[in-house]
């Protein structure tokens, strides 16, 4: 039985008039220990499909089991790591962990809760900076700040949701390279979200392609097969490597253009639109349907 | 002009200068009943240099009266934040609560000080003696309060959703989503709210106390201006405006305490 499993999940947003389909028939199965790399472009519905993870928006349909058991809210037991990285910046370095720290494990004295918050503020090697408040750190440390925070509270699964997709390159291979090793340390389930196939090839076990929305779908996944620890320079000459990632990109470019494939028409409708029944009615009475006279011009874009 | 070494200091100073004189024309010419600089300073002297003295009821030290005048807008204002901030909240957290207050709120926020007072002086009368005093609590309260109501809506509006995030991934209880998340977060806000509220809790209590005859700067002045001595209107509106500046200033520094990043 899988660990995490996301059966047939679509999630679309707006109502009855304009809605898009983000998401459609996503399904996804990830075994304990495994870590698996979403990739896809921006604008797919990539933090939808984490959210819906993380159980801060529920899917129009289909479900997401953790062990087995129904997910239907958010909880620590998914740690979700924020693409701006969320920290309250009225805390420190070191109160922001304690928070998680506090709320999960509210058994815990108050001198074994101190001594979890340093032990991962250690391993994300920020103990210098541990009383400084975010504004004060880099985009790199606060990212790692939250990474600590989301590992502290000792969840099931970890979610990556962007994480280093705000920070500079160097900055980014430094954090690929501690992501890597935390991993290894911990043996964490974890599943990242990333719009970069080499970050994905070089951490994951597993890449699955998004692709391109609306009614973005995960495609078939990519095993990697490449021995850790993996080294980013021995891995540029890898053949393998390159052959991932060609196949990733061809697969991702060719979700792509399948999508182009639309012809924008206009189309002459009736005089009277139809009523959106989902518009909240006017206070002051029903309000008539518009007339298309009335109405500005749309476009009303058809697929082929 | 290119700023020179003393410019912070002599510039107001020639500032100052420019309205002294325009006064003392003004005094000369058209306005013969307004007293000259030098004759209110000459009036006011008594009561500037020894501040704190009592000689009467009516007839005490500038500072004394202003002391007065504190205490009454500092229990207003208490009163003002104590309500004023969970309302706030309410109308920032809940829809509903806005659709059902907020036309109230809007009609009652333009309504003047001068309006409310008697209306806390009827609402009071019971209360004998006291019905001065609560009167201009009341009235201080009610006209101070929208300030805080409002920025405190619009700061718990405008949390970001990553906070809330955060807080619903932990699993914060309500209680400590609010005293963790939300407080901290409005905080900015708030405290905006708070320095406005503040400047018209000291605009009201002038005129609670020239209406109701308190001792106080304002009552002072309303006695002095019945008693024909006008140099003591100069000296109290001077008193008003400098400590109202004060005031401000010292809340702006409290609040530059809570803008966090």
């Amino acid at each position: 039985m899988p660990y995490l499993e996301l059966k047939s999940v679509s999630k679309g947003y707006g109502s009855n008039g304009s809605r898009t389909e983000v998401l459609r028939d996503v399904n996804l199965s990830i075994e304990q220990g495994e870590f698996v790399a979403i990739v896809g472009y921006s604008g797919a519905g990539k933090t939808t499909l984490m959210s819906i993870l993380a159980g801060l928006i529920r899917p129009d349909t289909g479900s997401v089991t953790l062990e087995g058991r129904e997910m239907s809210g958010p909880g620590p037991d998914r740690g979700l790591v924020f693409q701006n990285y969320s920290l309250l910046p009225w805390l420190t370095v070191a109160e922001n962990v304690r928070l998680a720290v506090d709320q999960v494990f509210p058994e815990k004295t108050e001198a074994g809760r101190a001594a979890h918050a340093t032990e991962f503020i250690e391993m994300v090697n920020l103990a210098p900076a541990r009383d400084k408040r975010p504004h004060e750190l880099s985009g790199g440390m606060r990212q790692r700040v939250s990474v600590a925070r989301t590992l502290a509270m000792n969840p099931k699964v970890l979610l990556l949701d962007e994480p280093l997709s705000a920070l500079d390159a160097l900055t980014r291979a430094n954090l690929q390279d501690e992501i890597a090793r935390i991993r290894a340390q911990q043996k964490q389930t974890v599943v990242l979200i990333t719009n970069d196939p080499d970050e994905a090839i070089l951490l994951a076990d597993r890449v699955v392609p998004l692709t391109a929305g609306p009614n973005a779908t995960l495609g078939e996944s990519f095993i990697v097969d490449l021995p850790h620890p993996r080294d980013r320079k021995a891995l540029n000459h890898s053949p393998r490597f390159r052959e991932l990632r060609r196949d990733i990109s061809e697969y991702l470019l060719r979700s792509r253009q399948d999508r182009h494939a639309t012809v924008t028409r206009k189309l002459i409708l009736p005089d009277i639109d139809p009523e959106d029944l989902s518009v909240p009615r006017n206070m002051l009475g029903r309000t008539r349907p518009l007339r298309s006279s009335e109405a500005r011009e749309a476009t009303v874009e058809v697929s082929s | 002009m290119k700023a020179f070494k003393f410019d912070w200091f002599i510039l107001p100073l020639i500032g100052i200068a420019v309205v002294l004189l325009m006064w003392q024309i003004s005094s000369k010419t058209w306005a013969k009943e307004l007293p000259t600089p030098h004759k209110t300073w000459e009036a006011s002297k008594d009561y500037v240099l020894k501040p704190f003295e009592k000689r009467g009821e009516m007839d005490q030290g500038i500072l004394r009266f202003t002391w007065y005048s504190l205490i009454l807008v500092a229990k207003g204002y208490a009163i003002a934040l104590i309500i004023g901030t969970p309302i706030g909240f309410c109308l920032g957290l809940s829809k509903a609560f806005t659709k059902t207050f907020d036309p109230i709120i809007q009609v009652l926020r333009p309504v003047s000080p001068l309006a409310w007072l008697p209306l806390g002086l009827v609402l009071f009368l019971g209360a004998g003696k006291q019905a001065s005093e609560l009167g201009a609590l009341f009235t201080i309260a009610i006209c101070a309060m929208w300030p805080t109501v409002l920025n405190t809506a619009v700061g718990v509006r405008a949390i970001p959703q990553d906070y809330l995030n955060v807080a619903k991934v932990l699993k914060l209880s309500r209680w400590k989503t609010l005293t963790k998340v939300m407080i901290p977060a409005t905080m900015p806000y708030m405290f905006t709210g708070f320095r406005l509220s503040l400047g018209i809790a000291w605009l009201v209590i002038v005129a609670a106390e020239m209406l109701t005859g308190r001792p106080g700067v304002g009552g002072f002045l309303w006695q002095e201006y019945n008693a024909l001595l006008y140099e003591h209107i100069i000296l109290c509106i001077i008193t008003i405006g400098v400590v109202g500046f004060v005031l401000d200033r010292l809340m702006s520094l409290v609040e530059s305490r809570f803008k966090t990043a």
